[in-house]
């Protein structure tokens, strides 16, 4: 199911956490609420890492990653490299990438199988990634756009790309990764679709402006409604949508 | 990116566009800027707010004119264009969106409200442009714009006033004149114009239009003229002081065919022109014409006036002769376009036919035996003019016994007796004076106006400035046209405006009346 949350009284969730199937990034903020939002939903499942990337607290968009490795950019320095060695689980393979484009996660869309790429991506770029994340790597655009990253949310039931994307693009892209797209919007129309939400296989987590029926748009394409993790069986949800048929 | 899109792009994917769900209430869309059906985003955003929805507007009953502040006051009909304008030009804040388009909303009249329906588009959100219209309310209310509570005050106000006088016997040339003002719209800001004994006088609310009438005047007519104030009120504080201006104009008195004995001085002046002149045209100067010599001579306003000398004969007396003999030209000239020529006649006064002349006259090309001619007559006049008797003393023949000034069209004019005219004129708004135990005779007038007329049909250069507009009750006769070698002069039909008729069907009837 989706939760709706904000970071700070900002409803980009997308830019300040990292949701894969095998852990989830957190920035650090000034309260304690984003980080229990997520420790309530995914506390035994996965590790929650609070973390910061070359200092900044946008981790979200700065690094891309499943459950195979996560890719940070240069600006990462080694304390923050070295913290997230640490925490995150050994399977995970942490690596650093130079690139000139250095927010990866506005220029990586990846799930756990297949992975789309900024157009103007290094050759080896490109080839770390697909070594890393164990991914198939397709350079694209969608609806025009380069940054594939900001404008796509993929997990590995189905994903969600930029409202003006035309029927063809869709199909197109659909048959390149594989999962059912849908064209939509988060956050009450915003066309920054992975700033504004993160998702894995079971859940997803959206800014609070998200209306009712975004959210059914999401639950619907993730297919969030029936995908339940054995361990979490736990009623109290921290905010409660209403259900659409 | 499609593949074959690398065959230098000449296959491109067609591209649908996908719909997608309004973000707040579902229903499918094509996407936006804001992603928003209309409806959710109009409830969402109003671009009106800030805009004016109700204004107070002053009108005036008197004018029919909507007041502009400060000061202008613009004339405008009920729901015109004029009105619309106005209208939009009176909401503030309007910049700030793009108008699209304004439409009256029907009220009734007397409700005192204009309803305006205006349409804006405004770019809200994140570039989404969206359209709403909003309806604006104006109150109108009554108001008397200055120039019409000045009028209210006192209905006689004038500032200015041009008295026109010419001290002859008759209204020939004051019916010129008013052809002449009608054909140039030179008195259409008078507030009143009242006929007079021997003129007309013209009220203006302004100094400066009474100022451009006289300019005008003095193209048309030889004039003198002196200009006089006389103080109405008096502004101690910003000394703003309030004349009432009258400009007193004389028209020279000498008219077209007068004769004229020259003083000595101007006659030596204008290169010994015979003392004896006859006057052919006035326009802004006057014309003399020597009939033994055929030597003309122009005079304008200033050099008349230096000598201002009066007419011995004018056209009241003219008297009609019978011609019984023309001899052949023996000079000919063209004088001012018009063509002369000298020869000898015999003729005799009608009223006394045994008496025979033989003289000289000037209208040897039109003349022939069995004529009428119009003249003066010399020989038995009682002429009251001192010129003319110092010259008939100085000079050694004797003066002329008469002198021919124009052929008769009498016997022409019986057959067509009684029909009407082919067109009619138009006339000043003028009022009579009445008040002053009037010595116009309402016959008089009658004949003397019929006497301008007929003036009007004989000579071509007279119509040349002035407009005559066709008589729709007049009939083409055939037979007049055809055996008549030698008709009564008549205006042709290709100089005659049709008058501009309002209604639809007499417009056709006069477009045909031109295709002829």
């Amino acid at each position: 199911m989706a939760t709706r949350l904000q970071f700070e009284n900002n409803c980009e969730v997308g830019v300040f956490s990292k949701l894969t199937n095998a852990y989830c990034l957190v920035a650090i903020g000034g309260s304690e609420n984003f980080y229990s939002a997520f420790e309530s939903e995914l506390a035994d499942v996965i590790p929650i890492v609070k973390t910061s990337i070359g200092g900044t607290r946008i981790i979200g968009r700065l690094c891309a990653g499943n459950k195979n490795g996560l890719l940070v950019p240069h600006t990462t320095t080694d304390q923050e490299l070295q913290h997230l060695r640490n925490s995150l689980p050994d399977q995970v393979v942490v690596q650093r990438i130079e690139e000139r484009l250095s927010a990866l996660g506005n220029c990586i869309a990846c799930n756990d199988h297949v992975a789309l790429a900024h157009t103007d991506l290094d050759k080896e770029t490109e080839e770390i990634i697909a070594d890393v994340l164990g991914v198939e790597v397709f350079r694209q655009t969608i609806a025009g756009n380069i940054l594939v990253g900001s404008y796509c949310a993929l997990s590995n039931r189905g994903g969600i790309v930029h409202p003006h994307t035309s029927v063809e693009d869709l199909d197109e892209l659909s048959t390149l990764l594989q999962v059912p797209l849908v064209a939509g919007t988060v956050n009450r129309g915003s066309e920054v679709i992975a700033a504004g939400m993160t998702v894995n296989d079971w859940t997803a987590f959206c800014g609070s402006d998200t209306t009712a029926t975004e959210l059914s748009v999401i639950d619907s394409i993730f297919k969030l409604r029936e995908a339940q993790p054995s361990s979490i069986v736990d009623e109290m949800r921290k905010s409660l949508i209403d259900t659409y048929v | 990116m499609s593949v074959m899109d690398q065959d230098s792009g000449m296959f491109k994917v067609q591209q649908t566009i996908g719909s997608v769900l309004c973000c707040k209430c579902g229903v499918p869309m094509p996407p936006n800027a804001a992603n928003m059906c209309v409806n959710c985003l109009r409830s969402e955003v109003d671009i009106t707010e800030g805009l004016q929805k109700s204004i107070q507007i002053f009108y005036c009953p008197e004018c029919g004119c909507y007041l502009q502040p400060p000061k202008t006051w613009i004339k405008a009909q009920w729901e015109s264009k004029e009105l619309l304008t106005f209208c939009i030009k009176r909401l503030k804040n309007l910049n700030k969106v793009k108008l699209k388009n304004a439409e009256f909303v029907w009220t009734e009249p007397h409700s005192k409200r204009i309803k305006v329906k205006i349409t804006v588009q405004a770019e809200v959100l994140n570039g989404a442009v969206l359209e709403q219209s909003y309806p604006v309310e104006y109150t109108v209310r009554d108001n008397l714009c200055e120039s019409c509570s000045r009028f209210q005050a006192n209905p006689d106000q004038w500032v200015a006033s041009v008295q026109l006088r010419q001290h002859v016997s008759h209204r020939r040339t004051f019916f010129y004149l008013e052809q002449l003002i009608l054909k140039h719209d030179a008195a259409s800001r008078a507030i009143r114009i009242q006929q007079v004994d021997q003129g007309i006088d013209f009220f203006f609310g302004n100094k400066s239009h009474a100022n451009s009438f006289v300019e005008f005047l003095r193209k048309v007519v030889p004039i003198e003229y002196r200009q006089d104030q006389q103080l109405v009120s008096h502004d101690v504080k910003s000394s703003l002081y309030n004349y009432k201006y009258t400009y007193s104009v004389k028209i020279c008195p000498v008219c077209r065919e007068d004769l004229i004995c020259l003083p000595s001085k101007v006659a030596s002046g204008l290169g010994n022109l015979g003392p004896l002149v006859v006057c052919t045209k006035v326009s802004d100067s006057i014309t003399l014409l020597d009939p033994r010599t055929l030597r003309c001579a122009f005079l304008d306003a200033r050099q008349y006036w230096r000598s201002g000398f009066r007419s011995a004969l004018t056209s009241r007396q003219l008297v009609k002769y019978f011609v019984f003999d023309v001899e052949p030209p023996v000079g000919e000239a063209t004088v001012g376009g018009q063509k002369y020529a000298l020869s000898y006649v015999q003729i005799a006064r009608e009223s006394d036919i045994g008496k025979m002349f033989y003289v000289q006259t000037y209208l040897g090309h039109i003349l022939k035996p069995g004529d009428q001619a119009l003249g003066y007559d010399i020989y038995g006049a009682n002429v009251n003019d001192d010129e003319m008797e110092k010259y008939r003393l100085s000079v050694r023949n004797g003066l002329p016994e008469a002198i021919l000034i124009k052929k008769c069209y009498d016997e022409q004019r019986e057959k067509k007796k009684g029909k009407p005219r082919r067109f009619t004129t138009k006339k000043l708004p003028m009022e009579m004076d009445e008040s002053r135990g009037s010595r116009v005779d309402p016959e008089k007038m009658e004949n003397e106006y019929e006497e301008f007329l007929r003036d009007l049909e004989e000579n071509p250069e007279l119509r040349f400035n002035i407009s005559l507009y066709k008589n729709k009750d007049y009939q083409d006769s055939e037979t007049a046209s055809m055996t008549d070698g030698e008709g009564a002069p008549s205006v042709p039909i290709e100089e005659l405006l049709a008058e501009l008729e309002l209604s639809e069907e007499e417009d056709d009837d006069n477009e045909e009346d031109m295709d002829e």
